[in-house]
């Protein structure tokens, strides 16, 4: 496996070398961080709208995008460039600044969340100790974008949308958070980076018995349940309130709902990725060494990413899949299926964990 | 990015003046009144029994990373601890707070 690690000290020293003060080098390493992620963060954006539509294309029989590029794959940067030539429509009487926010810690929640992923061996911008944790609080500061937007464009179906949006993201929150803590207390750490080392042998999802299947089930139900998608879209319903939250948003501002829509799916994704399939490690299985040597020459970003798009492949799946629910369905979902079954589930993890039920 | 995005397009994009494209959507109907108005309140038991849950999952978070360490005992207080929320959620529950009326 090829360790990261050996590009990122080859550019911190050859910095080094130039005889700059440590405090340029590191301004200079956070640049070049953040330069790179942001590209990541486009780039998947792009794919994922792609993807998205080809699959839903798929799925109804139809083509989908064919016409801009091969198999249609620069539809989406046509789309983005029609998007910045569109007016951005004022809107009388509404809140100002927080109507302009809004987009703005939407964004910045999905990106916070994107920062700290492990995307490979040695390809982590940054490794909390509290990882999981820190991806919990962050990943659900983009409900309050989602409710300002709602509640500044001074608009019924917004609002309608972002009181929807607001009950639904935080019950669906709590499901996340319970299903990733049954992970904790079998990994016995935060630590993202931990989590995947631990991996190594065999992925959690197969580790960990029977909890760790009910949790991953779980997380990805809450999980496409919290990116309110699919039959989970009801704050966005467009055959009910329009567009819900962003009707009122036009041109870039609506697109970067957009943007943070698919990067948030494409997180959910990747948590679960790193958490339950074992991250960026390869498939391994114990005893056939020659097929986990096989399974090694992969590079890591290509296992970590493949997985992802697994995981996103399922969450489209269901969404083209299913009607939409009810409010009240949704919520009850939540509040008495899911989580007694979390709780439930904890409680029978922490057993197998302290009694060592383990084979 | 997002400021810099903004900024190409309000750069780039046409910008036309009518006071009818500033309403409200709303289907084309003329609005009638304010949409910040009362709400119902369902959605606020929502979010208070979140808040209730939320604030147990950050405090199983600590005893998840030792449970290992803890052993049997730290699973029984927080089984006590938990057992305290679930009775909370069973009283909302026969209570019918989870109920959408």
């Amino acid at each position: 496996m090829f360790d990261f690690k050996v590009l990122t000290q080859w550019i911190d020293q050859s910095l080094r070398a130039l005889n700059l003060p440590d405090f340029g080098v590191l301004v200079i390493e956070l640049v070049l961080v953040g330069i790179a992620l942001l590209a990541a963060y486009a780039i998947l954006a792009i794919i994922l709208i792609w993807f998205e539509r080809k699959i839903c294309a798929w799925f109804q029989c139809r083509l989908g995008p064919n016409r801009v590029g091969i198999f249609g794959l620069l539809q989406t940067f046509a789309d983005t460039i029609k998007i910045l030539l569109k007016e951005l429509i004022p809107i009388n009487n509404n809140d100002k600044i927080l109507f302009y926010l809004a987009p703005f810690i939407v964004i910045l929640s999905s990106m916070l969340s994107f920062g700290a992923l492990p995307f490979g061996k040695g390809l982590q911008a940054i490794d909390f100790n509290i990882g999981i944790f820190y991806m919990m609080a962050v990943s659900s500061l983009g409900v309050l974008g989602v409710l300002l937007a709602g509640w500044s464009s001074n608009n019924k179906f917004s609002m309608i949308g972002a009181m929807r949006s607001g009950a639904q993201m935080v019950s669906y929150e709590l499901s996340v958070g319970l299903s990733l803590l049954t992970m904790v207390i079998f990994a016995g750490s935060m630590q993202l980076s931990q989590i995947v080392n631990q991996q190594a042998d065999l992925w959690f999802i197969f580790k960990g018995h029977v909890p760790a299947l009910i949790a991953f089930l779980v997380y990805l139900i809450a999980g496409h349940a919290e990116t309110s998608r699919g039959p989970f879209d009801l704050p966005e319903a467009e055959s009910e309130l329009t567009a819900g939250y962003h009707t009122e948003y036009s041109g870039i501002q609506f697109g970067f709902y957009y943007l943070a829509e698919y990067l948030n799916m494409f997180i959910i994704a990747a948590i679960a990725t790193t958490v339950f399939l074992g991250g960026w490690q390869p498939l391994h299985i114990p005893g056939l060494d020659g097929f986990n040597h096989v399974m090694d020459y992969i590079p890591t970003p290509v296992w970590f990413l493949g997985k992802a798009f697994f995981c996103i492949f399922l969450s489209l799946w269901v969404r083209w899949t299913f009607p939409r629910l009810r409010i009240d369905q949704l919520l009850h979902l939540e509040w008495k299926y899911l989580l007694p079954l979390n709780l439930l589930n904890i409680l029978f993890m922490a057993l197998i964990v302290i009694f060592k039920w383990h084979f | 990015m997002v400021a810099g995005a903004l900024a190409i397009a309000a750069l780039i994009a046409p910008a036309s003046f009518n006071v009818q494209k500033g309403e409200p959507y709303e289907c084309g109907i003329p609005t009638r009144g304010t949409s910040w108005m009362q709400f119902k309140v369902g959605y606020y038991l929502y979010a208070i029994l979140f808040l209730m849950f939320d604030v147990e999952a950050v405090f199983l978070f600590p005893w998840a990373v030792i449970v290992k360490s803890l052993g049997v005992v730290g699973l029984i207080n927080v089984l006590f601890f938990a057992f305290i929320l679930i009775l909370g959620l069973a009283y909302a529950w026969k209570k019918g707070a989870l109920e959408w009326k």
